[in-house]
């Protein structure tokens, strides 16, 4: 009987950690205990521990697996947590709308099962937690389990990793519009992005979309051009350290959430930059 | 295929006074977006191996909407689990699904395939597919970007860091997708009006009393960014420049 974390060994594991230690001392188990990966295998695995609370990564492996151990002990389950504060029930504030909506709720279990939001909740300095080692004989016959990892092909910059972001809304207006896109981010060694308008007209592939369902993003510069600011995109933005917007409305909810703003057409603005950086070199 | 009626955000969301919705007034409603690439998929495997498709929701009567904006898109019937528009939490949702599937299969023979969106945009509790999977005894993957019918097994594809995972389950197997896994077709006009006439069974569960209970919702502090314009129109790029260089960026 005791308190589990699962631990990817990141970052995101040691904030979930700051969690689990309000529920006891928590034990860790390897997120990474079956190789390859066999999310059914390390769930039961968990389970058959009648652990007192497990607490997780909110990742997607995290949110994953944790959903599985909450289903075989017929438990509640909750998501991306930012605060928990055991008693009976267990108070906990959680994201939704991709971290654009706080939730309030009370998790009626006598197991609390919780996943912690990545970057919301800072890591503590106490003990690194005691490793359990699980196994499980029959671990092949767990049907769902990794069979192949297929690298990508590397070319141009990875979104998640850019440290700039050049990006475009529908205010670029077609397919071809992103060539003034794609010329200032090639200046500036810069990763294409687009919004969810531009993915779903087909103008750009979906892994170049930021945002609640695309890619979430942390770049030192983030521009966006022609991209009014959903919560939807708004969800992928929130890491970017400085954001410049590019807009002829200026009341659009991204030029009032930016850093920076440029009013007016980006089809005359964004050639314009790219001439000025061309001049400076 | 399972889906869920969410209302378009937009840019600002505004709570009803006692904190514990969307004020949903003045906004439009969509199905999340992982379940459009869902419904998408499901209708290119049946028109590609026949079959028939059916999508099924947990929502209040509106939610009937969703089910026939599924119907146009090619989806055969539907099944709505009525609600009073009351949350629901992901056990709950995941009881009523599943006694639902449970129902229809005994009466039109077991499905093959059962899609999810991976997470609900609005709750985003990120367990509904599993926990309809635990329950049938079918194996789940979770978050797919590609899936790939090979005989009797689907090859499942999933975005890790960096790279992509591959996972090949047995049929009848749940698959919980994400948007990407294709471009979704707008519904055409014929399409519509034939969804029109297509079947809906209306159901209405009991509402179990939720063991995640949502108390009140807040949206959270702004980020404290004070936006500087830098002026308007294409005279603004040198003071663009100037801020790109102070970034350390050009």
């Amino acid at each position: 009987m005791s308190v589990i974390l699962i631990d990817d060994h990141t970052e995101i594991s040691r904030q979930a950690l700051t969690l689990a230690r309000k529920f006891g001392e928590p034990k860790s188990i390897a997120m990474d205990s079956f190789q390859p990966f066999a999310p059914d295998a390390l769930a039961t695995a968990i389970a058959q521990l009648d652990p007192t609370a497990v607490v997780g990564p909110g990742t997607e492996r995290g949110n994953d697996v944790l959903a599985r151990v909450a289903a075989r002990l017929g438990l509640p389950f909750a998501a991306n947590c930012i605060a928990a504060e055991p008693g009976d029930p267990v108070g906990v504030t959680r994201l939704r709308w991709g971290g654009s909506l706080l939730e309030e709720a009370l998790l009626h279990s006598p197991r609390p099962i919780i996943t912690v939001a990545p970057h919301a909740v800072s890591p503590d300095n106490g003990p690194a937690p005691a490793p359990i080692t699980v196994d499980s004989p029959d671990y092949r016959s767990f049907v769902v389990q990794v069979s192949e990892r297929i690298k990508p092909s590397n070319g141009g910059v990875s979104l998640a990793e850019a440290k700039v972001i050049v990006s475009g809304g529908r205010g670029v207006g077609s397919k071809d519009g992103f060539a003034i896109i794609e010329e200032l981010a090639g200046l500036l060694g810069a990763a294409v992005g687009c919004s969810r308008a531009v993915t779903s007209a087909g103008w750009r592939p979906h892994s170049d979309q930021v945002g609640q369902t695309g890619t979430k993003v942390s770049p030192d510069v983030y521009i966006a051009c022609g991209i009014s600011g959903a919560t939807q995109h708004m969800a992928g933005v929130k890491g970017a350290k400085r954001i410049l917007a590019i807009n002829s409305d200026p009341q659009a909810p991204l030029m009032l959430n930016a850093d920076y703003t440029v009013t007016g057409d980006l089809k005359e603005i964004v050639p314009a930059i790219s001439a000025e950086i061309r001049k400076r070199r | 295929m399972c889906v869920k009626r969410v209302p378009i955000t937009g840019g600002r969301i505004v709570l009803t006074d006692d904190a514990r919705a969307i004020n949903t007034q003045h906004l439009g409603f969509t199905m999340s977006p992982h379940e459009e690439c869902g419904v998408e998929e499901a209708v290119r495997l049946v028109e590609a191996n026949k079959g028939d498709s059916v999508v099924l929701t947990l929502g209040p009567a509106e939610a009937v909407e969703q089910v026939r904006d599924a119907m146009a898109l090619g989806v055969d019937r539907g099944i709505l689990l009525q609600t009073d528009g009351s949350e629901w939490d992901g056990e709950a949702t995941a009881t009523a699904l599943l006694e639902a599937i449970r129902s229809d299969e005994a009466a039109n023979g077991p499905f093959d395939l059962v899609f999810f969106g991976n997470e609900s945009a609005d709750s985003g509790g990120f367990q509904v597919g599993i926990r309809v999977a635990y329950a049938l005894g079918r194996p789940c993957v979770t978050g797919l970007k590609k899936v790939t019918l090979d005989g009797a097994s689907m090859r499942c594809e999933q975005d890790v860091e960096g790279a992509r995972d591959v996972y090949v389950v047995p049929l009848p197997a749940v698959l919980t997708v994400k948007e990407g896994l294709n471009l979704p077709r707008y519904p055409s006009v014929p399409g519509r009006m034939r969804a029109r006439s297509k079947p809906v069974a209306v159901v209405t569960p009991a509402r179990p009393q939720p063991r995640l209970e949502l108390v009140r919702l807040a949206v959270p502090a702004g980020q404290g960014r004070r936006a500087e314009s830098l002026g308007v129109g294409p005279a603004a790029a040198p003071a663009v420049v100037d801020v790109l260089q102070k970034a350390g960026v050009v």
